[in-house]
């Protein structure tokens, strides 16, 4: 493994066709490192769900992502309405997704315990009509 | 053993790529989801995943989700933009006419 790498993301949150992009850009990155299909996998998924996330219910923000030869770290950023009750988003199935965000295929609820399940730390510092960051991190070791 | 491109020939799936993919990958399994992250947290690496979808945020799902390829079923339309990403991205999209429960059973059939 290279030394450090740290990597920055502005997210727009008006552009829906955009979402998603940073993380096929991280996707990229974690290739030419030449990591494990399933940690890019573990990441890619972690990552996406965060950045639709941030698109979706906090009109974008940004993403600071860190990798050494022990772990990749994310930090999602944004100012969004924050999160009241942060268990209860973390529930399967619990969403405010609008009729129009579900149709396009989002809003199962499933954001939230899939970044859970594919990260092995994971926490979540929100301040309603402050907004939301979400800190994750994989472990490069473990399969 | 089945690869996408035996899948595709065998299914009498149409191609909806305008660039020719790389499709010699090995399907490990078909899986059906719309939900997108639903599909994110349980498709399997490797999968055909079916689905009515045809929008941007499916290409992106089966690049990151990494799954074999997307069979978008029912004959249901794929946006334009979508297709441009999936040439970018090297996911391979196919078409079948069949719903998703008769396109699913004819994967499972070829695997
Ligand atoms: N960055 C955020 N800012 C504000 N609220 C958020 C944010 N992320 C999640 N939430 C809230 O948590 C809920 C659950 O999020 P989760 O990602 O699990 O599901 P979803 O985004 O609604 O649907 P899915 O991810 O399955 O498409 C959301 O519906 C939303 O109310
Ligand atoms: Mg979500």
């Amino acid at each position: 493994m290279p030394k450090n790498l740290k990597l920055h993301y502005d997210i727009s949150g008006e552009d829906y066709t955009r979402a998603g992009e940073a993380s096929a850009q991280l996707k990229q990155v974690l290739r030419q490192l030449g990591l494990s299909s399933s940690i890019i996998r573990r990441v890619s998924i972690a990552m996406y769900e965060g950045e639709i996330n941030m698109v979706i219910h906090a009109n974008g923000g940004t993403i600071d992502v860190e990798i050494d030869s022990a772990c990749v770290s994310l930090i999602l950023k944004d100012t969004g309405p924050g999160i009241s009750e942060i268990d209860l988003a973390m529930k399967e199935g619990y969403s405010t997704a609008s009729e129009s965000v579900r149709s396009m295929g989002f809003g199962a609820g499933m954001g939230l315990p899939n970044m859970r399940k594919h990260s092995d730390y994971m926490k979540i510092d929100s301040t309603p009509g402050v907004g939301t960051t979400v800190y994750m991190k994989i472990a490069l070791g473990e399969e | 053993m089945l690869t996408v491109k035996q899948l595709r020939e065998r299914g009498g799936f149409t191609l909806l790529n305008r660039r020719e993919p790389d499709a010699d990958r090995e399907i490990s399994s078909v899986y059906c989801c719309d939900l997108l992250s639903v599909v994110m947290g349980k498709a399997p690496a490797g999968s055909a995943w079916v689905t009515v979808m045809g929008n941007l945020n499916v290409v992106a799902v089966s690049a990151l989700a990494d799954t074999a390829c997307v069979i978008v079923a029912d004959g249901a339309d794929v946006e334009d933009r979508a297709l441009d990403k999936a040439d970018e991205q090297g996911v391979i999209l196919l078409r079948s006419a069949a719903p998703v429960f008769e396109t699913a059973k004819l994967v499972d059939g070829l695997l």
